[in-house]
């Protein structure tokens, strides 16, 4: 099973409600290494730990299989940073 | 059908005892790809370098070497993914909040709350290393 950059993007979108969401896939297309950034309100007022949590949660299935992610999650007032 | 799934459960719980007692055992546990002197996986590695550079001592697990272990600890944490820092038995994160931590100064903190003095502490203290990022 692989995924692609497309979809990584739109499930952390509509699950994080997110303004900016970039998805690198880092495994030369296989679809099992991927470095994020997200940019989300959800994210304000949460520790780093709780932030990722979120975003393993909304993909729990794919992290199944994904064996290398990477994730920056950002407020937007730290995304104008 | 029954007994083998109290078998199943028994088995899981052991592991779950295992690990909640493993993280106790130093003030910072780390569950890595391969060992410290020769990490099988970058992220793994990004952790044994900062924790390097801290000059911190702490307990390893090769998940590599221990099928159980591997999935055990992605359980026990609610974490998919290794590797996976706990400092004074609390589970921290994986690389990539070890990193973060690293870089805004809570890796020092938390540490500390630990009673670990940070080797990184020490070098601010002397001025020629302020030049450092």
């Amino acid at each position: 099973m692989s995924y692609t950059e497309n979809y990584i993007q739109t499930k952390l979108i509509e699950g994080l409600n997110a303004s900016h969401v970039e998805v690198i896939d880092e495994s030369d297309g296989c679809g099992a290494k991927f470095s994020v950034t997200i940019v989300s309100p959800i994210f304000e007022g949460k520790s780093l730990l709780q932030r990722h949590r979120l975003v393993n949660s909304i993909l729990e299935k794919e992290l199944k299989t994904i064996h290398a992610f990477s994730q920056k999650t950002l407020t937007p007032a730290e995304w104008k940073k | 059908m029954i007994p083998f799934r109290s078998f199943i459960v028994r088995s899981f719980s052991t592991t779950s005892n295992k690990i909640a007692n493993l993280v106790k055992k130093n003030k910072v546990v780390v569950f890595m790809k391969g060992v410290p002197d020769s990490p099988k996986c970058g992220f793994s590695n990004a952790v044994v370098q900062i924790l390097r550079m801290h000059n911190v001592k702490y307990d390893a697990h090769n998940v590599l070497e221990d099928e159980q272990l591997r999935q055990g600890i992605k359980d026990f944490s609610n974490w998919p993914t290794i590797p996976q820092v706990f400092i004074n038995g609390e589970f921290v994160g994986g690389c990539d909040i070890l990193l973060e931590m690293h870089r805004n100064g809570e890796l020092i903190a938390e540490l500390k709350k630990a009673g670990i003095t940070s080797a990184l502490l020490e070098e601010d203290d002397s001025p020629e290393k302020k030049t450092k990022d």
